[in-house]
């Protein structure tokens, strides 16, 4: 049993809190979500430069091999700080798609120049109606040449109105034989027939819509998985979902420091309002769930590093992301009502951290989506070890 | 969660394990998963069974019995005693009263009582509650006045949970009622049952079993060498037994094993004709408890290890506490709803066996749970000593 972080941990999350401290204050995020970018491409330099953008990446290709437990303390702080700039969606998603299906071509080709900072990737997979159905892809990719041809419309995609690339999953048709049918595809988010809606999120990030209306792409545009991408996609948002509970833990940290310093200084009747019991055992309870989030964040996080097969992992995944939605929600409603009407305000920070702890809740599977997998991912005769 | 054990770690697990499975009596074992009440003498069995393998103690110094084991040895070995449906081992004496004595009870005091508490030779009670003094404990009035080299105790204890199996009782006496604060004045004294003056009666719980009872004191002798800690110095006793309550109070392996008896026991309840545990009403509620269950788990194993690390437990044990008794008090709430209308009878239908019996039992099960979020400091005092502890509130 050891929950000390490793050696190289400690020095990590060290240098991230320098960095939050210097370039990433509350009003330093207010001018970067307020820009025409909405992300700051001068903190994507010293997130490159501080090796944050190859965390996750292979060794081999100028990453640093780390896993999900090695990135808890940045999504903590990303949480802590409500960073905007995509880390999730370039390097903990789209690039994870790369790593792990891609061809040594396509590697070699992006995740140096991730990992450097010089391009931003999304994952364009959700789509209308699919509400958090991984399976669930319209969009299709039929033979085109030696290519294919992509058409389908995918929607809120985060960060897909900056991106540089966009990795795309289509139905190439090729379902049977053991498939799943759905191959994933790299396309120039300039293409020919891409059409991007940008749309502003409640958490201050950016998305797109993204509608492809035949948009050619060469034979090796096709992810290494092949027709049968689904358990790589299954598999890396379960990694997404992981990391996003660990960022979860770092925004419920920052909700409670900042409403427990609020029950310290405001006064009313002539006291602190932290003296009252009605209130001191609600930011109990919050700090309690805080705890537990902790508890079920790292669970996840070893999972989707650890070796065990699919269902075991997604099944814990699951479970830390029930615990984590109903957390968010408890906790960002509860520090706002403990803020009172201030809690209501753009001018704190707490209603920002309500905002994504909020989007946090449901990115990647509600709690309702969660506990339905869990339940059929659990067996009903074994022993929950 | 195997994770989160090193290999070491795992091999004592699964050796307790094994031993547990050759030497737990089938009948006892059996007792404790129908949610039976024990009596003495079975508590008795297992306690003189772990003291005959050493493994009684395990906290305790080396010298009096201990193990020698680290605390994540040791939890483990409760948790799997817990999940093996192992008697409770009454804390009074093994865990209270011995903690106060191996601190501040003299030689003699140690020589005399600790190893016929190894031993399961004396069964003590807890002498700590009073009708005026519950959460706020100070307030207790029960008095010990000095007669030579004697103490003449006078007052009532209520809430005492098995005095009427005890041989003896460790209690809160005020020994001087003219201080100011009322936390000063307070002794810390160890009365034998049998004494004379010392009336038990019990108190009727609304489960219909006999567990807690009243403790009248009329003029009870007690000699001055049977008090622990200088007089006036109870409180320093009381808070720090508080202070050393055991990591396992979450209960993480009994209610394990109870998540698997609820689980195969709503797999043979049936609703429309299909498995109860097909019921998605029904699967939500219990996924929810399984899921709350491993985040308690994984919470504990992390703060055992700040535990190892040197840190001093302090308001970790007031949220093992809460979330530990929500979740014992949740699984007999379901176990309750899983039975249908079946779970509101005492008793098994008819000549009942296997899920009768348990059936038969589950109300007053239930019932008798409710205990757990109000007795050794109610959930309400837990989140006051977080709010000041950990919050500074």
């Amino acid at each position: 049993m050891n929950f000390d972080p490793t050696e190289e941990q400690r020095l990590l999350a060290a240098s991230i809190a320098r960095f939050v401290d210097r370039d990433y204050t509350f009003e330093a995020r207010r001018a970067i979500v307020a820009s025409p970018a909405g992300f700051s491409p001068t903190v994507w330099r010293t997130l490159a430069e501080l090796g944050l953008l190859g965390l996750t990446l292979p060794v081999e290709h100028g990453g640093f091999g780390g896993g999900a437990q090695d990135a808890m303390s940045l999504m903590s702080a990303i949480g802590e700080a409500l960073i905007v700039e995509p880390w999730l969606a370039t390097v903990g998603t789209a690039a994870q798609l790369v790593a792990r299906g891609g061809t040594d071509a396509q590697k070699r080709r992006l995740l140096p120049a991730v990992a450097e900072g010089t391009i931003t990737l999304a994952f364009a997979h959700a789509e209308p109606g699919a509400r958090h159905d991984v399976a669930h892809v319209t969009t299709c990719a039929d033979a085109d040449g030696g290519g294919h041809a992509l058409t389908g419309h995918k929607c809120a995609i985060a960060h897909a109105d900056a991106a540089d690339l966009l990795v795309v999953s289509a139905r190439t048709g090729a379902a049977g034989a053991g498939g799943s049918g759905v191959a994933l595809f790299l396309v120039d988010r300039a293409a020919a027939g891409v059409r991007v809606t940008p749309r502003r999120m409640l958490d201050g990030t950016r998305a797109a819509d993204v509608a492809l209306d035949a948009v050619r792409v060469p034979a090796d545009a096709r992810l290494g998985a092949g027709d049968d991408a689904l358990p790589l996609i299954a598999h890396v948002i379960d990694f997404a979902t992981a990391l996003v509970c660990a960022e979860a833990a770092g925004a419920i940290g920052a909700a409670n420091r900042d409403t427990l310093e609020y029950l310290k200084t405001r006064r009313q009747f002539g006291v602190p309002i932290g003296s009252f019991q009605a209130l001191q055992h609600r930011m109990v309870d919050m700090t309690i769930e805080h705890e537990q989030v902790r508890s079920m964040a790292r669970l996840a996080c070893a999972a989707v590093d650890g070796t065990q097969d699919a269902a075991a992992r997604a099944r814990i995944v699951s479970a830390a992301k029930v615990k984590v939605a109903d957390a968010c929600r408890r906790v960002s409603q509860e520090s706002v009502q403990l803020h009172g009407g201030m809690g209501m305000t753009a001018e704190l920070k707490i209603s920002h951290t309500f905002r994504r702890l909020t989007a946090i809740a449901q990115q990647f599977g509600d709690a309702d989506h969660h506990l339905e997998r869990f339940a059929a991912l659990s067996p009903l005769d074994e022993s929950p070890e | 969660m195997d994770l989160d054990y090193s290999a070491d770690e795992r091999a004592f697990r699964d050796d307790i394990r094994g031993w547990l499975r050759a030497h737990l009596p089938a009948p006892l074992r059996a007792k404790v998963a129908g949610y039976d009440h024990l009596d003495r003498t079975e508590l008795m069995t297992w306690h003189r069974i772990l003291a005959r393998q050493g493994w009684v103690a395990p906290a305790w110094p080396v010298e009096w019995g201990g193990t020698g084991w680290n605390v994540v040895q040791r939890y483990i070995f409760e948790e799997e005693c817990g999940y093996a449906g192992a008697p409770p081992l009454v804390p009074f004496g093994l865990t209270m009263c011995a903690s106060v004595l191996l601190r501040f009870g003299t030689d003699a005091q140690k020589a005399r009582f600790l190893p016929r508490i190894y031993q399961g030779d004396d069964f003590w009670c807890q002498g700590y509650s009073e009708p005026g003094a519950g959460s706020d404990l100070a307030a207790l009035r029960t008095t010990a006045v000095r007669h030579g080299d004697r103490y003449v105790v006078n007052g009532q204890k209520i809430w005492t949970t098995m005095a009427h199996m005890a041989d003896w009782i460790f209690c809160l006496v005020r020994t001087d009622a003219a201080l100011e604060r009322k936390q000063d004045g307070i002794s810390f004294l160890l009365i034998d049952m049998k004494s004379p003056g010392i009336t038990v009666r019990p108190i009727e719980l609304m489960d219909g079993g006999r567990e807690v009872n009243e403790v009248f004191f009329d003029d009870v002798e007690v000699p001055q060498d049977q008090r622990v800690h200088d007089e006036g110095k109870g409180w320093t006793v009381a808070k720090y037994l508080l202070g050393h309550e055991r990591m396992n109070t979450a209960r993480i392996g009994t209610s394990l094993r109870e998540l698997e008896q609820l689980k195969a026991f709503a797999a043979g309840q049936r609703k429309h004709g299909r498995p109860l545990v097909d019921d998605p009403r029904f699967r939500d509620k219990l996924s929810r408890l399984e899921i709350e269950l491993m985040a308690l788990a994984v919470t504990n194993l992390r703060f055992l290890d700040q535990l190892r690390g040197g840190k001093a437990p302090g308001a970790e044990i007031s949220m093992l506490k809460i979330k530990g008794t929500e979740i014992q008090q949740a699984l007999t709430e379901l176990m309750l709803e899983a039975a249908g209308p079946e779970a509101l009878a005492l008793g098994p239908a008819g000549d009942g066996d296997g899920d009768a019996v348990v059936t038969g039992r589950l109300a007053a099960r239930y019932c008798n749970m409710r205990k757990t979020t109000i007795y050794a400091g109610s959930n309400e005092i837990q989140r006051n000593i977080i709010a000041k502890l950990a919050l500074g509130l």
